[in-house]
């Protein structure tokens, strides 16, 4: 057999490694965004809007806050985050824990409650919980996105937590209280530990669920601005590079997170 | 709720009943059997006040008739839901098309990339598992503004789909406009799958990494070539990822209204638009709960369709 020619052993590793080729490109379709924000964080535009190069500046990341009410909202949205991750986690667990646990009558139409929330188009949600506020004549801020937010993470916090409960071995519990632990000594010893990477991974993602959420907030804020409601606005009246410039942000610290976590995963197992 | 007092399939409820046993102890396993709705009593109150209840209070409005200034009554005043359903239905109809394409969309993307990290990653999984997450930690919105960029008038992707004559078949196709692409349908459908497209690997990924990569050799040990193995045994047994995964983006893409309000222009309003603008700005909430209750209903009658079509029923 005569060896293949150039074109025709290129095709072939492109056919072979098709698999390789679409996962990267799709990979690069879902980091591009990113990597234009970046860019463009180190943008000096003409005008309002953020959209077309012109040139390098740092002025930007030298003055993040430069730009009124953007560092405000920001912090209103971590303060309600860390509330709603912190409610919404203590809430799901003992949920997760009474389904992963007991046996008990009312199991299938909790678990349909729990449900329903995260198959529900948000702006559903977000309108109803609106119309109930309204109608009760509760003023709209703070407390009303916290509710909400609470509301809507629950459910994503009791899936976490109850998969990782539900995999882990009851004897070790068992074993726990022929050794003469007490419940509580149990529960704080064995179960919270063995559950807690279950509770991690409930808590993050309500905390990103939070901190990111605008359909809902959008509906139950009233006149008070929180970090994606701020981004919204500017949608229309024209795109500091701040903005950019804390999403950069906001990834890079992301990142360094999971790497660092990783990194100590890693050690504990090796160790 | 259930009754606190209801027969259990616990141990614990005979010891309970027991006449043979202590008093005391027959306390204690009674309290013991309380737990789960000790445990269950915040959260789920939490849900029905704040979800249930606003659904049912939805459902009310939606009957009502009246202005902001007089008050509204309820009526029942059905008639809202049959002129918000005509007045509406080129959004709705916009809404689930959008929805699916993107759904489509995400899907293509999305496994041979949830494909390539079950299978071909190897010690690079972590990484890959690490950036398909990441985008997440940037405010979506500002991600999707940055579509604006990528997709304006003077920019590569718009200059490269010119030269390669792409975008006078799209305009013909009714899929762009003018040569552009922002402000268009597809720039619209493009930000769907983007943004949605996590909710497809994710749970296709799940899948995925379950199956026995002993399988394959096996196939690939009784002559079929790699097509049809990805055919007869990869696809199907990944097939909960599938449905999860078209799930996970369909139902909250039908409703979203970012992409088209900052991607799109007035003639891509999508349903959640028009429920924004009715409840936001019109103040309309009668017509607001309406649609609302139609686009449920919408989804749920074609979720149970498809879970009912694609035979998986013991997944939801």
């Amino acid at each position: 057999m005569p060896a293949p020619s150039g074109p025709s052993r290129l095709l072939r590793l492109l056919r072979r490694n098709l698999v390789v080729i679409a996962g990267l490109a799709t990979l690069c379709y879902l980091l591009l965004p990113n990597v234009i924000v970046t860019v463009f964080s180190f943008n000096k535009p003409n005008g309002r809007f953020n959209y077309e190069w012109q040139r390098f500046s740092t002025d930007a990341w030298a003055d993040p806050c430069g730009v009124a009410d953007l560092c405000g909202s920001l912090s209103l949205s971590l303060r309600i985050a860390v509330w709603a991750t912190i409610g919404s986690t203590v809430l799901g667990t003992m949920i997760a824990f009474a389904l992963a646990r007991y046996r008990f009558r009312a199991r299938s139409s909790v678990s349909t409650l729990l449900f329903l929330p995260m198959a529900m188009p948000e702006v559903v949600m977000a309108a109803s919980l609106a119309t109930l506020f309204l109608n009760m004549g509760v003023s709209f801020g703070f407390w009303t996105i916290l509710i909400a937010h609470i509301m809507f993470c629950l459910s994503f916090v009791v899936t976490a937590v109850k998969a990782r409960v539900m995999s882990m071995d009851p004897r070790l519990e068992q074993a726990a209280q022929d050794l003469y632990a007490t419940p509580l000594q149990t529960f704080l010893r064995v179960t919270l530990p063995i559950a807690a990477p279950g509770i991690a991974a409930g808590a993050l993602l309500s905390f990103a669920l939070s901190f990111d959420d605008f359909i809902i907030t959008n509906f139950n804020a009233g006149s008070t601005v929180t970090f994606p409601m701020f981004v919204w606005g500017s949608a229309q009246r024209g795109t500091p590079v701040q903005i950019n410039v804390i999403g950069t942000a906001m990834f890079v610290i992301a990142v360094l997170c999971v790497l660092v976590g990783q990194l100590a995963g890693g050690r504990r197992k090796r160790s | 709720m259930a009754h606190p007092q209801a027969p259990a399939a616990d141990s614990a409820t005979d010891s309970a009943t027991d006449p043979e046993v202590p008093p005391a102890l027959r306390a204690a396993a009674r309290r013991k059997k309380l737990v789960p709705y000790w445990l269950l009593l915040p959260g789920i109150l939490w849900l029905l006040v704040f979800f249930a209840a606003p659904l049912v209070y939805q459902a009310s409005t939606s009957v009502q008739t009246g202005s902001l200034e007089e008050g509204f009554e309820v009526t029942w005043h059905f008639a809202t839901y049959w002129d918000a359903a005509t007045e509406y239905y080129p959004q709705f109809l916009r809404s689930v098309g959008y929805a699916a394409t993107a759904t489509v969309g995400c899907l293509a993307l999305g496994y041979p990339l949830a494909y390539l990290i079950a299978f071909k990653a190897g010690r690079w999984r972590n990484v890959l598992m690490i950036l398909v997450i990441a985008p997440f930690f940037t405010s979506f919105l500002i991600r999707t503004l940055a579509w604006k960029t990528i997709l304006s008038d003077g920019g590569p992707v718009v200059s490269a789909l010119n030269s390669l004559h792409i975008l006078g078949l799209t305009d013909a196709l009714g899929i762009t406009e003018g040569h552009r692409v922002l402000a268009t349908p597809l720039a619209v459908v493009c930000g769907l799958t983007y943004n949605f497209l996590p909710f497809m690997i994710l749970p296709l990924y799940t899948s995925l990494e379950r199956i026995d990569p002993r399988l394959h050799e096996a196939a690939g040990d009784l002559y079929a070539k790699p097509l049809t193995t990805f055919r007869k045994v990869t696809f199907p047994l990944s097939m909960p990822g599938v449905v999860a995964g078209t799930l996970l983006t369909f139902i909250p893409a039908t409703g979203d209204y970012i992409n088209a309000e900052l991607l799109g222009s007035t003639d891509q309003k999508m349903i959640g638009n028009v429920i924004q603008s009715q409840f936001l700005r019109v103040l309309d909430y009668p017509t607001a709960a309406a649609l609302s209750f139609i686009l449920m209903a919408a989804i749920l009658a074609m979720v149970t369709l498809y879970i009912r079509k694609s035979g998986t029923e013991d997944l939801v």
